[in-house]
């Protein structure tokens, strides 16, 4: 097959799937915590409820896109757009086979690192132009705790990175073949993880949002379909960063018996439901309280991951 | 609150009579046997002063404050003239006793000094006696109403005012009036007593309601912020406000039992049981043994039932999603007792004068012992989940905390007082249905902050539960309902059999009781603290006068005091601690 026509499907493909589990998500979530919490959830639309994500749809599609008056009108307009296209675009780099990536490139982590810097712009800029008090809040806290939380989530991906010596992920899923990073870097992991929850702005980090407090923070304004893009835009970030803990912690597609698509999706699904069990379990911490947590405990323990891995590294000589 | 007969004059009274001489107009012994003092309005101040401070085992509560309007009131033996009454109910700890303060004041005089120098709660109960009475308090900081709205013309309760909209003419809502009420909406930051702007700083007012997720109901709150801290939060109530008091003088004694359960509407028979209280109170009913003990076990099933939406709801308000769930299933296994024993669920009104409407139904010893064994690891688990749990303990340690002298300044009684590390629980001290007979503890803590108030709630579910399986192994033999003649509805066995009581049986079901003039305060233990009912009556089929006092309305006045220099989620904190519902608050 002509190799531009393939990258074009295997883009296609990889668009699709992601949004469409996105979107499942959305069912996903709602059935587990209702397993959880002891109740039903969505079960009448089709079979399981699973049509729920279809009305979702058709409802959040036909309200109305109303606008404030008092908003900041385009950037009101753009902002739910750039979460939705950095989250994407980061998923170009994600090596889900060795056949699925669309690009193989090596600064893939420098490029995730990047884009999710600049997804920060969207809720910034969202709470911003919506001109409320509440939005205005919210916004203030997605500023400082993403860019705090994201220093140390650099940091935490540094340990894979020495050990693979490189920065494309595909290497470094090629080089957990014999033993997966989570064990020589569980520290890194879980800072990751930590980092990553952070992120995606879920609970316990759901702070910008916060819904008993700021009723719904950055988005209180949105309706409609903008509102659905953060909605997804949310999880298609619970994707990402599922998918990336697999790829830099869990080996990737490695694993035996099944093909690596299989195990690929399996490692991700396990790490979206454990966000949704968090989401089930946690209370939210005070905004003053996860900035000194960060800066106190998680900055300083991932620098300490840094030294003693690179020593390590050093000492066995590569 | 069996009466006894007062042949002793309270202590209280001589003290005071001995201080001030002919200051006291008059003294009173009500059908509560709660001492009653007359004081001019000139004295009032140097009273209160005496009262609260200098006077032997002093009276450091105001309980409550409130005004009768004595216009058309046909009974005032022995009180001096007056057109208006301003009633303070004062508390001792010391002397585990109540006081009363009654003011005189006549029509064209209808103003006294304000009490806010001496407590720091008349605030609130000063404003609302402006507002709904038309009574003025010199020297109020801010007397502006506080129940009704800001345009509201006349004084509710006042006698003259009417109580139904048709008693009103159609309402009509011109442009102009529209827009006028539109603008009094406008928020000027003035209009609250707050400042726009410190030297160096514009300041953020966020507005909280009326409608908001984390304010349980319709209370607006409005904050003055610096960045994210609370420089001043100024809570505003009145939005829930039904005129559950006005209604009480429209209603027999009989009918009003079903507004009681929405005062306080998670505590449903509870209200009924502090209004029953006072109406048995001042006509001299007998309430049965059994009746007193089914009482005393539904009431605390209600608290349990309360309490299991409080611990929920706050453990939501600091971000924590699931519990609310779990305890809603727990709270759905009581109501299952409740609807099997009164056939409804969260307001049964189901007691009545003398007792409670039927009887307990055949097997009901079954359920309730299932949720007693139902009950225990279920509160294990919570503990687990939520008490337990580091970031629940990080966001409620030390966040709201108050002092018990603090407390009892502001008139907090029930869970808030007793988180400070105060045992101070009325059924133990004032005992009233019984609840002397059992046996329980008190819990407290000690620091008063959101985490001891869920220590204490916490504690209190299982004290209830073990309330509950003390009535059921003792649950007397007899009936469940007092055949005093103004006990209602009248028992009805022998209506077919002799004309007499036919004719009783059919004046009291269709009037209803006519309970004797006099006055009378029913306080009780509920779930959020010390629920009073004051009734007057004038020797009538309604009440004279319903005040209903409440405790989610002292608490909320201590709001500001609680978050200052605070954060924005530590106040939905609080707001979540206090045990609130905004229909008790507003009545």
């Amino acid at each position: 097959m002509n190799p531009t026509l393939l990258k074009i499907v295997v883009i296609l493909v990889i668009l699709l799937v992601v949004l469409n589990v996105s979107a499942l998500l959305i069912w996903l979530e709602r059935r587990l915590l209702a397993l959880w919490q002891d109740r039903y959830g969505p079960n009448r639309v089709g079979p399981f409820g699973l049509l729920q994500v279809v009305a979702d749809m058709i409802k959040i599609f036909f309200k109305e896109d109303w606008i404030p008056p008092f908003a900041d009108k385009w950037v009101f307009v753009f902002a739910p757009a750039i979460i939705m296209i950095t989250v994407l675009l980061t998923f170009a780099v994600i090596p889900f086979t060795p056949l699925f990536q669309i690009t193989e490139t090596n600064i893939a982590l420098l490029f995730f690192l990047g884009m999710s810097s600049l997804g920060v712009y969207s809720i910034v800029l969202a709470a911003w132009a919506s001109n409320n008090k509440y939005s205005l809040l919210g916004g203030m806290r997605a500023a400082s705790q993403m860019l705090s939380y994201e220093v140390f989530m650099g940091l935490s991906m540094m340990g894979t990175v020495m050990l693979a010596g490189s920065f494309s992920l595909r290497r470094i899923v090629e080089a957990q073949q014999h033993i997966w990073f989570v064990i020589p870097q569980f520290l890194g992991f879980v800072l990751f993880l930590i980092a990553g929850i952070a992120e995606t702005r879920r609970l316990p980090f759901d702070l910008p949002e916060a819904e008993s407090e700021l009723v719904a923070g950055f988005h209180s304004e949105y309706s409609g379909m903008k509102f659905g893009m953060f909605f997804v835009g949310e999880y298609l970030g619970v994707v990402l960063i599922s998918a990336l803990i697999s790829v830099l912690f869990f080996g990737g597609w490695l694993g035996p018996v099944l093909p690596p698509v299989v195990w690929i999706v399996l490692k991700t699904l396990f790490f979206i439901c454990f966000f949704i069990l968090l989401r089930a379990a946690m209370p939210r911490p005070r905004f003053d309280q996860l900035m000194s947590w960060g800066w106190k405990w998680l900055l300083p323990l991932s620098l300490a991951n840094l030294a003693i891995t690179g020593a390590v590294v050093l000492a066995r000589g590569r | 609150m069996a009466a006894p007969a007062a042949t002793a004059k309270p202590a209280v009274l001589d003290e005071l009579q001995g201080k001030f001489g002919t200051g006291i107009l008059a003294t009173e012994s009500p059908r509560d046997a709660i001492p009653t003092a007359w004081v001019g309005r000139d004295n009032l101040l140097l009273a209160m002063r005496y009262l609260k401070t200098e006077i032997a085992r002093p009276y450091r509560m105001l309980y409550d404050l409130t005004a009768i309007d004595e216009r058309v009131r046909a009974h005032r033996d022995g009180q001096p003239s007056a057109d208006f009454t301003v009633a303070c109910t004062l508390y001792s700890f010391d002397r585990n006793e109540y006081l009363r303060v009654k003011v005189p004041l006549a029509e064209d005089h209808a103003s006294l000094d304000s009490l806010c120098s001496v407590w720091p709660n008349a605030n609130w109960y000063e404003r609302e006696v402006w507002d709904l009475f038309g009574i003025r308090f010199e020297n109020h900081p801010f007397l502006e109403r506080l129940i009704m709205p800001r345009s509201w013309q006349g004084h509710p309760l006042r006698k003259d005012h009417p109580a139904r909209a048709t008693e009103m003419g159609p309402f009509q809502l011109p442009e102009e009036k529209a827009e006028e009420e539109e603008e009094r909406l406008r928020f000027r930051p003035e209009e609250w007593g707050l400042k726009r702007a410190a030297e160096d700083t514009d300041f953020l007012f966020l507005n909280i309601g009326p409608q908001h997720p984390g304010t349980h109901g319709v209370l607006r709150v409005v904050l003055q912020l610096d960045g994210e801290v609370i420089l001043d939060a100024i809570p505003e109530i009145g939005y829930h406000h039904r005129g559950a008091e006005k209604m009480g003088e429209r209603q027999s004694w009989h009918t009003y039992i079903p507004y009681t359960d929405r005062i306080d509407y998670l505590a449903g028979v509870q209200n009924n049981l502090a209004y029953l209280t006072a109406v048995e109170t001042l006509a001299g009913i007998p309430v049965p043994p059994r009746a007193q003990v089914i009482r005393v076990m539904m009431a605390e099933l209600f608290r349990i039932i309360s309490h299991l939406v409080w611990y929920g709801t706050f453990a939501q308000d600091v971000g924590q999603m699931s519990p609310v769930f779990y305890m809603f299933n727990d709270r759905e296994r009581a109501f299952g007792i409740v609807q099997a024993v009164t056939g409804a669920r969260m307001h049964p009104s189901w007691f009545r004068i003398g007792g409670t409407a039927h009887d307990l139904p055949r097997g009901w010893d079954k359920m309730v012992r299932e949720f007693l064994a139902w009950m225990p690891d279920r509160m294990r688990e919570y503990d687990k989940i939520v008490m337990r749990n580091k970031i629940f303990k990080a966001r409620t340690q030390g966040v709201g905390a108050i002092t018990t002298e603090q407390a009892i300044d502001w008139g907090a009684t029930g869970p808030m007082l007793r988180s400070t590390g105060l045992a101070w629980d009325f059924r133990k001290k004032l005992p009233y249905s019984g609840y002397e007979n059992f046996e329980f503890d008190i819990p407290t803590a000690t620091h008063g902050d959101c985490y001891d108030r869920a220590v204490v709630h916490v504690e209190e579910i299982r004290q209830s539960l073990r309330i509950i399986e003390q009535c059921v192994d003792n649950m007397p033999e007899g009936p469940y309902k007092s055949d005093h003649p103004l006990a209602q509805p009248p028992i009805k066995d022998r209506t077919m059999h002799d004309i007499e009581t036919l004719i009783n049986h059919f004046l009291g079901v269709s009037w209803g009781p006519v309970i004797p003039p006099g006055e009378a305060l029913g306080a009780i233990e509920a779930p959020k603290g010390n629920n009073g009912y004051y009734l007057v009556s004038d020797g009538g089929t309604v009440s004279y006068r319903t005040r209903i006092r409440t405790p989610s309305f002292a608490h909320m006045q201590m709001l500001p005091d609680m978050t200052r220099n605070l954060m924005v989620p530590d106040l939905l904190a609080i707001l979540g601690s206090i045990d609130f519902v905004l229909a008790d608050i507003d009545r």
